[in-house]
């Protein structure tokens, strides 16, 4: 099979391109600490409201600087709406759903996460700007999807360093 | 220059019997009508980002998401499998000069029509306000799942009535080579047969008995993971009849050739290989899945940019080639020398020039951590809009303008309001995509009846403006097009149709000896990809312990 020289070189420059853009994502996950979420935990849906630690929505310390924010979502409301965290502490947003298939996308942020039954999602951020931050449910939920809205109030001085990024391993998200 | 290989066995024409050609036409008709049906929605969806709401417009309409869900059904489901139904199969029966098996051929068309009776039914009454994803523990009305069971056993159909064909050309021709049209037609609907297994077993194993009371529960992330085994192939399975014509017919009707036999071929194998073991990259932001998982599949959906990258590659030589022999000169100067003349040949330059955006966004969505920036936001559909909506359905929209006379013995009724079809579908999805992706890359929600949303972002109003305007312009670009074809198929002037299917030809024949030969042996490079697949999704399947913990909810 005989292949064109320029058919070649443009491969090499496609293969090129593909190759630095990996790179990219690597440097991202390895070297910058930006994760996806990954296995949480499972959940029985009908007694979320009963098991720890949806049993007590809300925000709560678990360590010097690093919040938990438990919220629960449902049809067509997140439990609780609001929640008030400190800027730069690291935020560990835990999530699940009691019925359908719902989503949790902070605006302006990298936190977008997909709530599915059974599952719990959870993932770390670190918000270097105090303010209101909307979170809405982008995943179709049925007939009132476009009402499901909550807030991230983010609470104190602004951040000297810029980023909401750093290695937020939690270790165990894999 | 070596003498040119015809891309078909016999170059000087094949008909099929009448009832096989009728079969085939109606089987295209029924994909133009839901394309048709479908933006009426679509138009509808758009504008609701633009702050304008018509759903009062259509009768009998409940909600913004049934119009939602029969969009998305009619234009990526109906619409592309049933043309595919249709053009898959003549394409073999036209390459090899057989006709096709004529019980398999019966069965692919009442399948399909039943299928869209059912699935019609369930839209429209609005107990399937599920999206066309059918994510669970939203549950639809039984016929829903059903008709779209349906609608995949017809695919399955017109791949036999193909199979079938191949099978008794090859017993009478041992030791030739399979000619390169009905080498690529039968490789897309086998990939396409391949990922289309998960979604059959999570439809048939758990949704439709579910649907039906059989079984309370189903396990959401189960069956939304088996949803995405096929989903992100069955992207490749929209495309594929598209390349099809990109590399087997679009050359001839520019006067060109295609460069390379083999390098053709390999490019489908690519194709079976790699479009499956990919569809976690539509997950990452799932939980219950692994990171490691995640990233395996973002790898090897940066390896299925590849063929795509050949393909570029291989078309545009094949233009070029063309417009030189039309006289055409200098370094860029040549694309004068297209026939952008021909409604047929500009909507598939168009369609070509819009998928170089849809796939450089596509390569970002399938970027692991930056897929957390946009997922479910608008770019996705600001994307998709790009490749299925636009490289796809232009495509399609483009072979009509022959296909159709070719079927129907008529004419094309106006060569101008094709090509004016052509140019304000580009020109809207252009403006619509920039409104999409630059409103997601915000952080505006996809799926979402923004016209009333209880929310809103200052930074959304321009990108929606932009969406309305945008998909506005494509609604009107297929009006342009129904009125077109329908116009042919009534009023099209008789004899004035091309009398045979524009075939192209390579420069390089298909090699008799060495390894390449082994490119035609479809079962060997079907298992190679059933092994990859099983790398791919073994790891899930076998630590993933199945809990049926959801019943049905019918919140829509």
């Amino acid at each position: 099979m005989k292949v064109h020289t320029y058919e070649k070189a443009f491969l090499a420059v496609g293969l090129a391109v593909l190759l630095v853009c990996g790179a990219a994502l690597v440097y991202a996950t390895a070297v910058q600490g930006i994760h996806l979420p990954g296995v949480a935990g499972r959940i029985d849906p009908r007694r979320v409201y009963q098991t720890p630690p949806f049993n007590k929505p809300g925000v709560r310390e678990v360590g010097p600087g690093h919040y938990q924010a438990v919220i629960v979502s449902q049809t067509w409301a997140f439990v609780p709406p609001v929640i008030r965290v400190p800027v730069n502490a690291k935020i560990t947003f835990i999530a699940t759903t009691v019925d359908v298939i719902h989503g949790f996308n902070v605006e302006g942020t990298r936190l977008n996460m997909m709530l599915v039954p059974g599952q719990v999602s959870r993932n770390s951020y670190r918000f270097s700007a105090p303010g209101e931050y909307l979170v809405i449910c982008h995943e179709y939920c049925g007939l009132g999807h476009h009402t499901m809205a909550g807030k991230v109030v983010v609470e104190g001085a602004a951040a000297d360093r810029a980023g909401g990024d750093e290695a937020d391993d939690d270790g165990e998200d894999h | 220059m070596a003498a040119l290989t015809p891309v078909v066995v016999n170059p000087g024409g094949y008909d099929l019997p009448e009832e096989q050609r009728r079969l085939l036409r109606w089987m295209l008709y029924i994909g133009y009508a839901a394309l048709t049906a479908g933006v009426f929605h679509g138009l509808a969806n758009a504008l609701s980002y633009a702050g304008i709401s018509i759903l009062g417009w259509f009768p009998g309409l409940k909600t913004y998401y049934q119009g939602l869900t029969a969009h998305g059904v009619a234009n990526v489901l109906i619409f592309t499998f049933s043309f595919a139904n249709g053009f898959l199969p003549l394409m073999t029966a036209r390459a090899l000069s057989r006709p096709l098996d004529r019980r398999f051929l019966w069965g692919s068309f009442l399948a399909l029509l039943i299928g869209n009776i059912l699935v019609i039914y369930a839209v429209v009454s609005n107990q399937a306000s599920v999206l066309y994803t059918s994510y669970a523990p939203l549950q639809a009305h039984w016929t829903y799942y059903l008709g779209l069971v349906l609608v995949v056993v017809s695919t399955w159909l017109a791949l036999a009535s193909m199979l079938v064909n191949l099978r008794g050309w090859r017993r009478e021709h041992p030791g030739a080579r399979i000619p390169l049209l009905a080498y690529i037609s039968v490789a897309s609907y086998l990939m396409w047969f391949l990922a289309s297994l998960p979604v059959a077993v999570s439809f048939l194993g758990f949704l439709l008995p579910w649907s039906l009371g059989l079984v309370e529960r189903v396990d959401p992330l189960l069956t939304r993971t088996l949803f995405w085994f096929t989903g992100h192939a069955i992207v490749y399975a929209w495309l594929l009849p598209a390349y099809v014509s990109w590399y087997a017919i679009l050359p001839r009707q520019v006067g060109g050739s295609l460069i390379s036999d083999s390098y053709t071929r390999i490019v489908w194998i690519l194709f079976l290989l790699l479009s499956i073991p990919t569809g976690i990259h539509h997950q990452y932001t799932d939980p219950g899945i692994s990171t490691h998982l995640k990233a395996l599949h973002g790898v090897l959906t940066f390896g299925i940019f590849f063929p795509s990258l050949a393909t570029a590659f291989s078309v545009i030589a094949a233009l070029e080639i063309g417009a030189r022999r039309r006289g055409g000169t200098g370094l860029l100067g040549w694309i004068k020398r297209i026939p952008w003349g021909d409604p047929s040949v500009a909507a598939q330059l168009l369609a070509m020039l819009t998928f170089v955006l849809g796939g450089a966004t596509g390569l970002i969505n399938a970027s692991y951590t930056m897929n957390q920036v946009i997922h479910n936001t608008t770019w996705v559909p600001g994307h998709f809009h790009m490749t299925v909506g636009t490289a796809v359905a232009l495509t399609l929209m483009g072979v009509a303008y022959w296909l159709v006379p070719y079927l129907s013995g008529r004419g094309l009724y106006s060569r101008k309001l094709a090509l004016a079809s052509s140019w304000v579908y580009s020109i809207g999805i252009v403006i619509f995509a920039r409104g999409m992706i630059s409103g997601g890359l915000h952080g505006m929600p996809r799926r979402t009846f923004m016209a009333e949303a209880t929310y809103f972002q200052p930074e959304w109003r321009l990108p929606g403006i932009l969406t309305g305007v945008g998909g506005t312009l494509m609604f009107i670009g297929v009006m342009f097009f129904f009125v077109v074809i329908g116009l042919t198929i009534v009023a099209g002037r008789r004899g004035e149709q091309p009398q045979d299917i524009p075939v192209s030809d390579t420069l390089t024949a298909p090699a008799l000896t060495g390894w390449e030969p082994r490119l035609d042996r479809f079962g060997l490079w079907f298992a190679a990809a059933v092994i990859l697949i099983a790398i791919a999704y073994g790891p899930f399947f076998l630590s993933y312990s199945p809990a049926a913990v959801s019943p049905g909810f019918k919140v829509f």
